[in-house]
């Protein structure tokens, strides 16, 4: 990235008198009846800027922002393949935009029919029997997923289950979804190579146990082979199995979570399939369950009428709801539309090439960095920084020093399994000419961090800013444009 | 040749790697996994498209779709979008970012969220605005648990019977899993009982109050004496707002309350049947540390440029996981970039004449309607900005009204009763669309 950071915000190009938007005037010679009590009084101080300054302004800002569009992306647990361009198209041609959500359904059969294909399609991928959309986001979908599971007992008049079991490997998320659906977290540990330890999850499992979540392969890219046996216990004990889909993609044509004996899971379809992160978001996290847990999924659902029309339903089972209608609708086009553009066969082959990568990169920079566990990763792998713990470099060090070269910095500190984890998930859509140069680069890092250490440490030099002071922002927190002047 | 545009490796590259990894196969890299558990026969999906093939593909969905001219609202209204802002939301640079983890080369990602941030505290009168909540109903459900968390011991909250079901349905959800009592407080001809308030106020064990403005039924409350009323028992007074309407109506900070949350769509976000919409959440400083979500704050970098990050993260699940004062983690994110073009370029002027154009053209519509006799007032006297709700006159029914607008394209509103409806304006109704809306009720 160029050094030059555009600073400015919107509020300093206000111009007293401009305005960016015409509306039309219309008479409709009405007068209000809003009592003065009933208004604003207080002025609002919005931006005043043209439109040509508005453009200009957000066009200059985006240059100071990395996206895979611009380079690559290897953070660990995000899954940063490209976003095709076609499925952004896509979302135009539905001709969604101008449907209100309470048209009569007879007008949105077309909307409804997206909705249905990508559950559809979901389950097959996941080995479920049903799913729904409308969680908003990953973290969203583990909520929703749990909430269902919280169902499934009551219906079956067990109160007691109020406990979920969470492995210390686990995203931050697991946690505090379950602590969120009314949960206490029961943490079991990872053995030296990053599985579940069985025993110590064995001895966690009794009638307090409502669910255990895993994310397979785990956060350190490691899969648990011990999950049939891991199946078999949760259900002998009447607790269901969740799954978190964060780290499906390297699953894709290998293996469905339905068939490892999950009974739960969500997808996150801006990693797994495709649709862009947008800085934050708008996401989607999907929930699947396998059959006989249908009827928890929470309201409104899309279902398939006798006569082959589609209409929106609201059970009586359902937990619930957790969106105000169907979720991030745009996103589904753009997932159905990379699964299509994909199809059956180039889906299967997206797991095992995002795991060649992964193991690409592992193999070639290992003799240099830690790797505390050894064998073949899935789709990502954690580094415990350099192995030559004497220069003094870190993780953040050498994050920092990625960025100079055009990189994104992995995923670190994450996870809490060792100090200095540097988590590294290349993706399937990356050349091998992309990872040589990145292998390049980290070689180079570690070489410096020997011979001059404190040029490692001291970057970034190239980027729009230098190292922001992360402490003055949480000591004197200043959150708006009012509260900087 | 690569199997696949988005996959670029050949075979070539494949044994090249493999090689590399010590691996035989591709298929060898999977050796951990039990045979049991492999996919045994090809997905059932279909083969893949080109791109020709997709177009016509997602062409016949969008067939089978029907553009209506929109009277409906229910918290979801019909606004105009200036074409830059879907032009400057779609720059790649801010779409296929990632949450702004790396501050030295994601200043425009921080730097947009802070421009919100700020928007939202000017449009609410509030002080602190997180970095966006999923949508209006997470968005009241997250304040009430943030009302709850505030409070010492006191798990009960009040919801008035005018905040929009869908609204209420979340927020009940999302209660129920942590443990908090949600009481409904009664409608009163359109409005918040006040009596009901006070006495459901009276055992002085309430955490938070929520109500809307407008109200579901597009009435404009006053909430005169409710927030005081609240803060003698330290309970939150919680407002569930539409943005725009901010601009002209009373705000949150003006009434006194502690939390403005609530639904953003109707900042020219698209209808997009359902989504992706903007929740947002803002709070008065002495709340910030109970805010969910992410937060962007000012900084300056070692050389004294000022810079944004993402701050007071000890709040949120990567740090403090079941401890955490929510699990949320993406957001709408470029949703909120959205909402900062849009409120540049509408500027406060802009959003007052949108407020103005709907509000004139509901008022026109609920006057010319009712002087059909077909159908007249379901809360007569009642201020409204720019959405009201009717009462068919028999033996004219919501059903029947409604579908005879429906035949003539015009999405008539939203059935409330079998014999009530709620009907939205705003600035893309012409008054044209209003006089076919009236002159169809009139042929009834």
């Amino acid at each position: 990235m160029n050094k030059k950071l555009y600073s400015p915000l919107i509020f300093e190009l206000s111009h007293p008198g401009r305005h960016g938007a015409d509306l039309p005037d219309y008479d409709y010679g009405t007068r209000g009846g809003l009592g003065s009590h009933l208004l604003r009084t207080t002025a609002l101080e919005l931006p005043e800027t043209d439109e040509p300054t508005v453009v200009r302004h957000y066009t200059n800002s985006s240059n100071n922002n990395f996206g895979v569009d611009t380079g690559f992306y290897p953070l660990g647990s995000c899954t940063m393949k490209y976003n095709p361009k076609v499925n952004e198209a896509m979302v135009n041609v539905a001709g969604i935009a101008p449907l209100h959500p309470a048209q009569p359904t007879s007008t949105a059969q077309g909307a409804l029919k997206i909705y249905r294909t990508l559950e559809k399609y979901l389950a097959e991928i996941g080995g479920m029997a049903e799913f729904t959309l409308n969680p908003f986001a990953g973290a969203h979908g583990e909520y929703t997923g749990l909430m269902v599971i919280r169902a499934y007992h009551l219906s079956r008049g067990d109160e007691t289950r109020q406990r979920v079991i969470v492995p210390d490997s686990a995203h931050g998320t697991n946690p505090a979804s379950a602590a969120m659906a009314g949960f206490e977290i029961v943490e079991v540990k990872s053995l030296a190579d990053g599985t579940v330890d069985v025993k110590d999850l064995r001895s966690k499992l009794d009638e307090t146990i409502a669910a255990v979540m895993m994310t397979n392969p785990n956060t350190v890219g490691m899969f648990e082979k011990a999950i049939p046996e891991i199946a078999e216990a949760v259900h002998k004990a009447g607790a269901l199995l969740y799954y978190d889909g964060a780290n499906l993609n390297p699953m894709l044509g290998v293996a469905r979570p339905g068939d490892m004996g999950f009974d739960v899971m969500h997808i996150n379809l801006h990693k797994t399939f495709s649709t862009p992160h947008g800085g934050g978001g708008p996401g989607a996290g999907p929930v699947g369950v396998r059959k006989g847990l249908e009827q928890f999924l929470p309201n409104p659902r899309v279902i398939e009428k006798e006569d082959g029309t589609l209409d929106i339903d609201f059970g009586d089972d359902a937990f619930g709801r957790v969106s105000a209608w169907l979720g991030n609708f745009t996103v589904y086009i753009k997932a159905l539309a990379y699964i299509l553009t994909l199809g059956k066969d180039g889906l299967a082959q997206v797991g095992p090439l995002a795991t060649l990568n992964a193991n690409y990169v592992m193999e070639s920079l290992k003799d240099l960095y830690e790797l505390p566990i050894a064998g073949p990763c899935k789709h990502e792998f954690v580094f415990d920084g350099l192995r030559d713990k004497s220069t003094g470099v870190t993780t953040l060090n050498i994050a920092k020093a990625l960025l100079d070269h055009g990189f994104h910095a992995p995923t670190i500190y994450f996870p809490l399994l060792f100090h200095e984890s540097l988590m590294i998930e290349p993706t399937e859509t990356e050349t091998p000419e992309t990872l040589d140069a990145f292998i390049a680069v980290m070689r180079d890092i570690a070489q410096k961090a020997k011979t001059e250490p404190d040029e490692v440490k001291g970057a970034p030099y190239t980027t729009p800013i230098s190292h922001p002071d992360e402490d003055e922002a949480a000591l004197s927190p200043k959150l708006t444009y009012a509260q900087l002047k | 040749m690569s199997a696949h545009r988005y996959l670029p490796h050949t075979q070539a590259d494949i044994e090249r790697m493999l090689e590399r990894c010590g691996a035989a196969t591709l298929d060898s890299l999977y050796a951990d996994v039990p045979d049991t558990l492999r996919l045994k026969k090809p997905y059932e999906l279909p083969e893949a498209m080109t791109e020709p093939e997709l177009q016509r593909y997602f062409e016949a969905l969008a067939a089978k779709n029907k553009a209506m001219t929109i009277f409906a609202g229910g918290g979801f209204y019909h606004h105009y979008t200036p074409a830059a802002t879907p032009s400057l939301i779609s720059r790649s640079e801010f779409l296929t970012a990632y949450t702004p983890y790396q501050p030295e080369i994601s200043q425009g990602t921080l730097q947009y969220i802070f421009e919100y941030q700020s928007m939202m505290c000017a449009l609410t009168g509030m002080d602190v605005s997180n970095a966006s909540m999923y949508d209006g109903a997470t968005a009241t459900a997250e304040a009430i648990i943030m009302a709850v968390n505030s409070a010492r011991r006191k798990r009960r909250v009040l919801i008035s019977a005018t905040v929009a079901p869908a609204v209420a349905q979340v927020a009940a959800t999302y209660a129920s899993a942590a443990g908090i009592t949600l009481e409904v407080i009664p409608e009163d001809c359109g409005i918040t009982s006040r009596e009901a308030f006070e006495e459901m106020m009276g055992a002085g064990d309430v955490a938070g109050v929520v109500v809307a403005s407008p109200n579901y039924f597009g009435i404009v409350e006053d909430y005169s004496g409710y927030a005081e009323r609240c803060h003698a028992d330290k309970a939150l007074f919680i407002m569930n707002c539409h943005a725009s309407s901010l601009a002209t109506l009373r705000t949150p900070g003006e009434w006194g309350a502690d939390i403005a949350c609530g639904e953003a769509q109707s900042l020219g976000m698209p209808l997009n049947y359902g989504g992706p919409y903007l929740g947002y959440m803002c709070c008065r400083q002495t709340l910030m540390r109970k805010l969910p979500g992410r937060i962007v704050g000012a900084t300056t970098d070692e050389h004294g440029q000022r810079s944004f990050v993402l701050t007071l993260q000890a709040r949120e699940q990567h740090i403090r996981r079941q401890k955490a004062t929510s699990n949320i983690c993406s957001n709408q994110g470029i949703m909120t970039l959205h909402a900062a073009i849009y409120l540049s370029l509408m500027g406060a002027e802009g959003l007052r004449k949108v407020n103005k154009l709907g509000h004139d053209a509901a008022h026109a519509l609920a006057e010319a309607l009712c002087h059909t006799g077909k159908v007249k007032m379901k809360y007569p006297d009642r201020p409204f900005l720019n959405e009201f709700a009717i009462e068919t006159v028999s033996p004219l029914d919501a059903d029947t009204m409604l579908s005879a607008l429906a035949n003539e394209g015009i999405l008539g509103g939203i059935k409330l009763t079998d014999d009530s409806i709620l009907v939205a304006t705003t600035e893309m109704c012409t008054p044209d669309d209003v006089k076919r809306y009236v002159s169809t009720v009139k042929n009834m």
